[in-house]
């Protein structure tokens, strides 16, 4: 079984039809690519993946469970994660304090515990702070543990926003335009790192980009939006030679 | 020596607004409303104070313990009923139910227990504490001054502890940064708000024992100007700031304390007031207010 299926899934803002019958499976240890002109509801199809949109048809299944419609919270606990496209980093708070935010659904004590401060407090907070050392580890930025994230350059905060979403677990990955605002180097860095998450935590990756030698360089399968709706999946080869995309990108019929 | 009487008094009324402000603030920061019931929240806290302990006869800290436990209840009761159906609401809409509640609950009061003051009895004194002499009696500060002071900087110590170091305050600190990714990431939003209610209203049901002790009158409307003057210390210090409503809280009761004994009684609340407007020019996001982010 798929570890993401999706069916038929639409969404209208008033009267504005933005993503309509959308078909969409993903399978455990893949990188998926998700492409399309500006305005083709490619955020809106990661904002109704991890509830912050409520899809007004369609199913949304996630390792057998339907998540269609629920919280953001619950999402996240189920298994989904993401970055975004304007990097949303809770920036007075530390690097290490971020990687942890992103650890709260598997809080391993309770309020009282931290109110009081009981002994199990400080285990588990070393506990916590050794799995969020070993992360930051992995995206090279261990050493800027107690920076503000603010203080960060513009490269390694793109990072850090991975390495929070990966502490929640996920089984899912989004990544929204990842490489957006990146040089070439620092790109090429980037798919090397996300190649490394995919390969060390085994889990599904599906990516937005513009960058198409990102794209082509490390998606396994491409899905083409257009106006909300699929026009095209497959491999980089046969979507680059696919007519429908041709015109789409560059306009025509 | 005068001097220092009316400053360590100041202090000590600084304080009772910094752990008022601090129930703004946090709120603010969290949830983004202005709960202007916070200072009625005081008053029933005081209440509940003045019946366990002068009607029951409890013993005081078991009284003020009731007392947080009473204003705990009620302020998640208050966000669960009031605010949180309006979470996704223009924040008029919250504002106005804010005042709406304010005046909810002193009616209520007023309802329950006349509008005519009772004489609070000190709880401190009660307690046993002593007044402090100093310099051979030329300098007496009171018990309720010393456990007001002392009260507030370990409220202040604790709760800043409890917000950098714990998984419940690293919400509450993400939270107020960014809401939707903070929940993205699996954070419970409503139960996050529902507990910085909960600290908010509990520091007011002590603020609210430290307050009547040192004036010991008390009637439904008791909660509205300390309210109002710590809601100012708040945005003074810079609205969402821990510290600030601290820093906010301790300059504007000192400020009032020495206005009243140097320039005018009467005009000591016009002083404070035009302090903060000055400020709030100098520096529109308080003293130690954020940075305002601006999203493109």
């Amino acid at each position: 079984m798929a570890l993401l299926e999706v069916s038929n899934l639409g969404i209208a803002f008033g009267g504005l039809q933005a993503v309509s019958q959308l078909d969409m499976t993903i399978e455990k240890g893949h990188l998926y690519g998700l492409i399309g002109p500006n305005g083709a509801g490619k955020t809106t199809v990661f904002n109704m993946l991890t509830g912050v949109y409520r899809p007004t048809e369609g199913n949304i299944i996630l390792d057998g469970k339907d998540i269609t419609g629920k919280n953001p919270e619950a999402i996240s606990k189920a298994g989904i994660a993401r970055t975004f496209q304007n990097i949303r980093l809770f920036n007075e708070m530390s690097v290490l304090d971020n990687v942890k935010v992103g650890m709260h659904n598997q809080v391993p004590y309770g309020l009282w515990t931290g109110i009081l401060r009981l002994p199990a407090y400080r285990e588990k907070e070393h506990e916590m702070n050794r799995k969020a050392h070993a992360l930051l580890k992995i995206f090279d930025l261990d050493e800027q543990a107690d920076l503000k994230a603010s203080q960060l350059p513009y490269g390694k905060q793109r990072k850090l926003e991975i390495a929070r979403a990966l502490a929640t677990n996920p089984k899912l990955l989004l990544l929204d335009e990842p490489a957006a605002g990146m040089n070439p180097n620092e790109t090429e860095e980037l798919m090397q790192t996300v190649r490394s998450v995919r390969d060390q935590f085994g889990i599904a990756i599906l990516l937005i980009e513009h960058d198409m030698n990102f794209v082509m360089g490390i998606c396994e399968e491409i899905m083409v939006l257009d106006y909300g709706r699929m026009i095209a999946r497959g491999d980089g080869k046969a979507i680059r030679n696919n007519p429908k995309v041709i015109a789409a990108y560059l306009g025509g019929d | 020596m005068q001097f220092l009487s009316y400053l360590i008094s100041g202090i000590s009324l600084g304080s009772v607004y910094a752990l008022i402000a601090l129930g703004y603030t946090m709120v603010y920061g969290i949830a983004k409303m202005l709960n202007f019931a916070h200072g009625d929240i005081i008053m029933i806290g005081s209440y509940v104070i003045f019946f366990a302990f002068g009607s029951f006869g409890w013993n005081p800290v078991v009284s003020v313990l009731f007392a947080m436990a009473v204003c705990t209840v009620l302020g998640v009761t208050i966000e669960r009923v009031a605010y949180r159906p309006l979470r996704e609401a223009p924040s008029l809409a919250v504002l106005i139910t804010a005042i709406g509640v304010s005046y909810l609950l002193q009616q209520v009061a007023q309802l329950l227990w006349k509008s005519d003051p009772k004489s609070f009895t000190s709880i401190v004194t009660a307690a046993g504490l002593k007044p402090l002499a100093l310099f051979e009696g030329q300098l007496v500060i009171s018990a309720e001054t010393i456990v007001t002071i002392i009260a507030c900087v370990i409220i202040m110590a604790a709760l800043t502890l409890f917000v950098n170091k714990t998984v419940p305050g690293h919400a509450m600190l993400a939270v107020s940064e960014d809401r939707g990714a903070a929940q993205l990431m699996g954070v419970n939003v409503n139960a996050t708000i529902a507990l910085t209610f909960a600290i908010g209203s509990a520091l007011a049901a002590i603020a609210g024992a430290l307050l009547c002790s040192s004036y010991p009158s008390l009637s439904p409307t008791t909660g509205a100007m300390p309210g109002i003057k710590a809601f100012v210390a708040a945005v003074f210090g810079g609205i969402g700031s821990i510290p600030g409503a601290f820093l906010g809280g301790i300059l504007l009761g000192v400020i009032e304390n020495l206005s009243k004994a140097y320039i005018s009684t009467q005009l000591s609340d016009a002083i404070v007031f035009l302090v903060l407007v000055v400020v709030l020019i100098v520096k529109p996001t308080g003293l130690l207010g954020k940075k305002v982010n601006v999203k493109v």
